[in-house]
């Protein structure tokens, strides 16, 4: 008894997953051949072929050419990141906005966003007169703090909501509230205690930006981002039954406690990893499971993996044009995924009745 | 043979984190009653005299005091989401989920496979008469028919005796017939008495006193917090204990078809 509606749903949903499959590698293509110098699709694609068959090197010299240095160098780890980190955020925002049954929730309202960024600015701060934070040790203390400071910010607004009763989401979006303004106002001192070096990092920080894309970066993401992207698919029952509330979830026998707990550690960390990695990207947690929703619906089974290949498509273009848009100069990519987001948000905002969204 | 499958005895609630038991921090005190497979229990009372609470407590959400006994119940949830389904008051679901992907939601806790969960949706669907609201979205659907596909919802998770571990399956409504028109109470009732009959033990909070009265075996009346009445609906609904509960004065008459009491505002 499958009535014309529901063929309608199906047909959407393969559609939509088609789109976002065939929009990642054109999208990812499309980063490595643009930018301030700009390389040919051949040439780019000549490249990358390159990379990939090493045992053969292009030319007999063994030197590698300007292209190949540009493709596989510069723009592939910064792609690389670029997509992980945009599917990291993808994912856990359309978790949070399901574990809190608020279409509109963002991991940045739970304070693990500023959490981050304001561990990510003590270390800085601190440890940057100790070592030189462009090598790789100053680099993983940079990410350990910032994961180190989502976590702490997490666990502070759980302790804060939680009690024998269950959380309270109300209070914990309130106490998410009070830690990103805590969190902001600390970095905000470290900001005017620091001198102008560390000034500028801590800001780039916050602005975000992926221009310290490096292999290293890559790998720390590809392994922590994969890990976060197979185990966050897993709750999606438990998501959909989430949304009717939490005690109808429990009614249906899910043991919505420990539900919660471990879906709260998994966006931290995921959010915790992409911030340390790339700073602070606004916007792609809360606009891409917002669209994705609108096309194909909240059923979660559907919603994390699309919204994980929407929010690297977004990045990914983001970056191309930050990286672009007034070359030879970069803009941070948070600015330009606020500047190509907000627009695209409220213009679904002012439509949402149509897809029953109040 | 007679099966009792819920027994509540001396079951009281405090407010939570109450420290002194005054009388504001009591919502449930010492209330006693059972209901068997295959019955149906209406709870009745005015506003605030612990309905709901008691409602919660069998449906394990919050502490108390005293001992609910669930005949045959599995202490694994996955299993007891096959045994009981409880249907709140209100429903909090503000998600664009289509009618019958909410219904289905019921089939979580089942392994009982793909194409005979799609069956059962359609099935509750049509028994709660919105199979044509299938495929629309839930949040634009009207009050009365929100209740409806959480009611949909709520027998889909009980609906074959089979799925329930030693055939345990308890049904709890608070207030079903809020939101529905006339028609759509009787096909409820209906619906409930057809699941009874099958062996599922009903209890539910009603405010309709002539609906209680004529669709449930037994009633238990709360006031303030305390017992005032339980047993069959003749012993609970007599014109002392309605004026005891809601301090109005009524005719007792007698349902010109069935034997049931119907309660008559004077």
């Amino acid at each position: 008894m499958h009535s014309v509606g529901q063929q309608q749903v199906f047909s959407n949903r393969a559609i939509v997953i088609g789109c976002a499959c065939a929009l990642l590698p054109i999208s990812f293509f499309l980063a490595l051949s643009f930018g301030t110098v700009s390389i040919s699709f051949s040439d780019t694609l000549w490249s990358l072929l390159n990379s990939v068959i090493v045992s053969e090197p292009a030319s007999g010299t063994g030197l590698i050419s300007r292209t190949d240095l540009i493709v596989q160098q510069i723009r592939l780890p910064r792609a690389l990141l670029a997509a992980v980190v945009g599917a990291l955020l993808g994912i856990c925002g359309a978790t949070t906005q399901g574990l809190f049954r608020n279409p509109l929730a963002d991991p940045s309202l739970i304070g693990v966003t500023a959490g981050a960024s304001a561990g990510a600015a003590l270390t800085i701060f601190f440890a940057g007169s100790l070592t030189s934070l462009s090598g790789l040790p100053g680099l993983g203390l940079v990410s350990i703090g910032a994961f180190v400071g989502g976590s702490i910010a997490v666990i502070l607004v759980y302790s804060l909501a939680t009690n024998t009763q269950g959380t309270s989401v109300a209070t914990m979006l309130l106490a998410g509230i009070a830690i990103t303004a805590l969190a902001g106002s600390l970095t905000n001192i470290l900001e005017f205690f620091g001198d102008e070096q560390i000034l500028r990092r801590i800001s780039l920080w916050r602005m975000g930006g992926l221009d310290g894309a490096s292999y290293q970066r890559v790998a720390i993401a590809a392994i922590f981002g994969s890990i976060i992207l197979v185990i966050l698919p897993r709750f999606s029952t438990a998501l959909n039954a989430l949304l009717l509330g939490e005690s109808e979830a429990r009614h249906l026998g899910l043991s919505v406690q420990s539900i919660k707990i471990k879906l709260v550690l998994l966006v931290a960390a995921g959010v915790g990893i992409s911030v340390a990695l790339a700073g602070t990207i606004a916007f792609i947690g809360l606009i891409i499971p917002h669209m994705i929703r609108l096309l194909i619906g909240p059923d979660h089974r559907y919603l994390l993996p699309i919204s994980a290949l929407g929010g690297a498509i977004l990045l990914l273009l983001s970056d191309t044009i930050a990286r672009t848009i007034v070359s030879p100069i970069e803009l941070p990519v948070g600015l330009v995924t606020a500047i190509l987001g907000a627009p695209f948000f409220i213009s679904l905002l002012r439509r949402r009745h149509e897809f029953g969204m109040r | 043979m007679i099966r009792r499958l819920l027994d509540i005895d001396k079951v009281s609630i405090r407010v939570q984190g109450a420290k002194k038991s005054t009388a504001h921090s009591v919502l449930v005190n010492s209330v006693s009653c059972h209901v068997n497979a295959g019955e149906v229990l209406a709870i009745i009372g005015a506003n605030g005299a612990g309905k709901s609470t008691l409602l919660n407590a069998i449906a394990g959400d919050i502490a108390f005091t005293g001992n609910i006994t669930i005949d045959g119940v599995s202490d694994q949830a996955k299993l007891r989401a096959r045994q009981i389904a409880v249907l709140p008051q209100l429903s909090l679901l503000n998600f664009p989920y289509r009618v019958s992907e909410v219904v289905g939601l019921a089939r979580i806790p089942h392994d009982s496979g793909r194409q005979r969960d799609d069956e059962i949706v359609q099935e509750a669907l049509t028994l709660m008469d919105i199979s044509y609201l299938s495929e629309r979205l839930y949040t634009e659907l009207s009050g009365g028919e929100k209740q409806r596909v959480q009611l949909a919802r709520v027998f889909a998770q009980i609906w074959q005796q089979a799925d329930a571990p030693n055939g345990t399956r308890l049904l709890l409504l608070d207030e079903p017939t809020a939101a529905l028109d006339l028609g759509h109470q009787k096909l409820l009732m209906g619906a409930i008495r057809e699941l009874a009959s099958h062996g599922v033990a009903v209890v539910m909070v009603l405010h309709d006193i002539n609906l209680a009265a004529r669709y449930a075996d037994k009633a238990l009346a709360l006031l303030c917090s305390e017992r005032l009445a339980f047993g069959t609906i003749e012993q609970v609904i007599t014109r002392q204990n309605i004026k005891s509960l809601f301090d109005v004065d009524v005719h007792i008459a007698q349902h010109p078809e069935h034997n049931s009491p119907v309660v008559i505002g004077l």
